[in-house]
């Protein structure tokens, strides 16, 4: 059998050219363009089999709510009675009939900007904190111990002294943000400004790169993957942080209202906020991300 | 006067209380436009050697002079041309060479000439074609060439070479040898490289200077390599100058020097 097939082979390996034929290319017939059903079906198959289990989780957790959730002393409601109730919530997100009456997305939008303002200012003064702790020694030495006992106060325990501080809940909510966002910021870029490799170090000291260039031509760049990680875990710590600073400063933002629905009894209207609150913040976690990929592009791989 | 005199420099590394000596009364002179190697076990120091010459590190006793000038830190009038390349990996070809071209010629060239230098300088070393890449979608080779680009586009007075080869399989080094003959013979700079590569000691330099093993590593001998330029290494493998260049560094390594592995 194996001698058939090596037999086989020598014979085949011996080109033998036809009287004249020309040597050259020969153009092959072009493969027909398959049917765009058949070119689609992967990527649609990709779309489900990603989709699909997480729907069918949804589902099965539904429906044994539902069934929890039905008997006369059930003190929850089920996924039946939040619809009927909190249909308006759902359905129209941006509804706006008066100060205290608004659609869910523009309080939604309201504790986003509380957090896009905190969360933007702990990323600038996290950065240049992070890069002067990587980048000496007595930096180091001097704030890090500070830091590591102060990053470990929870966020709502900044809350009075910021209240009594600004002497105003806006600005208190957003302190409060900030100082959530900002120390993760900070730890991650002092370790990926301490990884800055040495040769990167060699050149911007042969091309005699003065401060402020270093730390946007090598330091930033260099840096970026640990700084957006640090990011990442500050975005969704300020998010954490905003639904609970809310609860206690009141206004407009999704954390008020969540309180404000308890104490009306609305276990519907909470419910529906919980989901929004989780269906942002892991769009703001993606969002991070996203951006994060996108800037870092080749600064991992080398 | 000499182009570059390095005048009596010893070099001892401190860590806590134990001190190192690496190097030991180096002192050496080199002219304008000569190409000099310096070759030496793993270990000896010469990659310090060159970091000193380059200003990386700073000196224990004794000076770099060049032009007369002491030399106290880096600068770009002495490009370094990494081991391991070096080059920035966020950004393209082009913009690696930009980032030297920018700030050295950043006052005195404008726009369009500095765009014009950093093709020229690309254009060099055949890597004009690839100036959009990134670092991380070019070979070993073409990496090293771009950061000879780098080097060379600074017009530094002295290219420093630190084993720019290394790293690179054979036949890529050879081709990358022969681009480095031709830009010295184009440009005459002067050129001072690392390596532990007897045959690329002697083809490409005018002078070898070997060093004897560490520590206190010192120079032991200095061999002027006297073949006629431009050297084809084909021609070179039955010359007799380079036969005898060539055993006069394999002795030197093998014979009075031979490499003690540290136990």
């Amino acid at each position: 059998m194996g001698r058939a097939v090596l037999k086989e082979v020598e014979t085949g390996a011996t080109v033998v050219a036809l009287p004249g034929a020309k040597p050259g290319v020969v153009p092959l017939p072009a493969p027909a363009r398959k049917p765009i059903s058949s070119r689609l079906l992967p990527g649609l198959r990709a779309v489900l089999v990603n989709v699909l289990p997480p729907l069918v989780t949804v589902a099965l957790i539904a429906l044994f709510w539902q069934i929890a959730a039905s008997g006369p002393q059930s003190s929850l409601p089920p996924p039946t009675k939040i619809w009927e109730e909190a249909k308006d919530l759902i359905v129209e997100p941006f509804y706006w009939a008066g100060s205290q009456d608004i659609g869910l997305g523009w309080r939604i939008l309201v504790s986003l900007q509380r957090v896009a303002i905190g969360f933007s200012l702990a990323a600038i003064v996290g950065v240049l904190l992070g890069a002067l702790v990587g980048q000496s020694v007595w930096a180091m030495r001097g704030l890090d111990p500070i830091f590591q006992v102060l990053r470990t106060v929870p966020p709502l325990a900044w809350l009075p002294l910021s209240l009594a501080a600004f002497r105003d809940s806006q600005p208190s909510a957003i302190f409060v943000i900030f100082i959530t966002a900002i120390w993760p910021v900070i730890i991650n870029t002092a370790v990926g400004i301490r990884n800055i490799p040495q040769d990167y170090r060699n050149v911007a000291q042969v091309l005699r790169l003065n401060q402020v260039e270093f730390f946007f031509k090598i330091m930033v760049p260099s840096a970026a993957p640990y700084i957006f990680t640090g990011l990442r875990i500050g975005v969704g710590l300020s998010w954490l942080a905003i639904v609970a600073a809310e609860m206690l400063t009141g206004g407009v933002g999704i954390g008020f209202f969540i309180w404000d629905a308890w104490n009306s009894s609305r276990l519907s209207d909470i419910i529906v906020a919980l989901i929004y609150i989780g269906v942002v913040g892991f769009v703001l976690d993606r969002l991070v991300a996203l951006t994060g990929s996108i800037v870092t592009r080749g600064t991992l791989t080398n | 006067m000499s182009y570059l005199k390095i005048d009596h420099v010893d070099k001892t590394f401190q860590r806590g209380a134990t001190s190192t000596p690496v190097l030991k009364d180096i002192s050496l002179e080199i002219e304008k436009g000569q190409y000099v190697s310096v070759i030496g076990h793993s270990g000896c120091g010469k990659s310090t050697l060159l970091n000193i010459i380059a200003g990386l590190t700073p000196i224990t006793a004794g000076a770099v002079l060049l032009e007369g000038k002491e030399v106290r830190d880096p600068g770009p009038e002495r490009a370094v041309v990494f081991q391991n390349h070096s080059l920035l990996p966020w950004l393209t070809v082009y913009d690696n060479v930009a980032l030297a071209v920018n700030k050295v010629f950043g006052g005195r060239k404008s726009k369009a000439e500095r765009h014009d230098w950093i093709m020229h300088n690309l254009d060099l070393v055949q890597m004009g074609h690839a100036k959009d890449k990134r670092p991380a979608e070019i070979s070993g080779g073409m990496k090293q060439r771009v950061g000879i680009a780098r080097g060379l586009s600074m017009e530094p007075k002295i290219l420093l070479l630190d084993e720019p080869f290394g790293a690179l399989d054979a036949l890529t080094r050879a081709h990358l040898q022969d681009s480095i003959m031709q830009i010295h013979a184009t440009l005459g700079n002067t050129m001072i490289m690392i390596t532990h590569d007897v045959d690329e000691a002697v083809l490409l330099s005018d002078r070898i200077v070997m060093m004897t093993n560490g520590p206190s590593a010192r120079i032991g001998e200095v061999l002027d390599v006297r073949l006629a330029r431009p050297r084809k290494r084909l021609d070179l493998v039955s010359d007799r100058t380079y036969i005898a260049a060539r055993e006069a560094v394999l002795k030197f390594l093998y014979e009075r020097h031979r490499f003690v592995e540290a136990a």
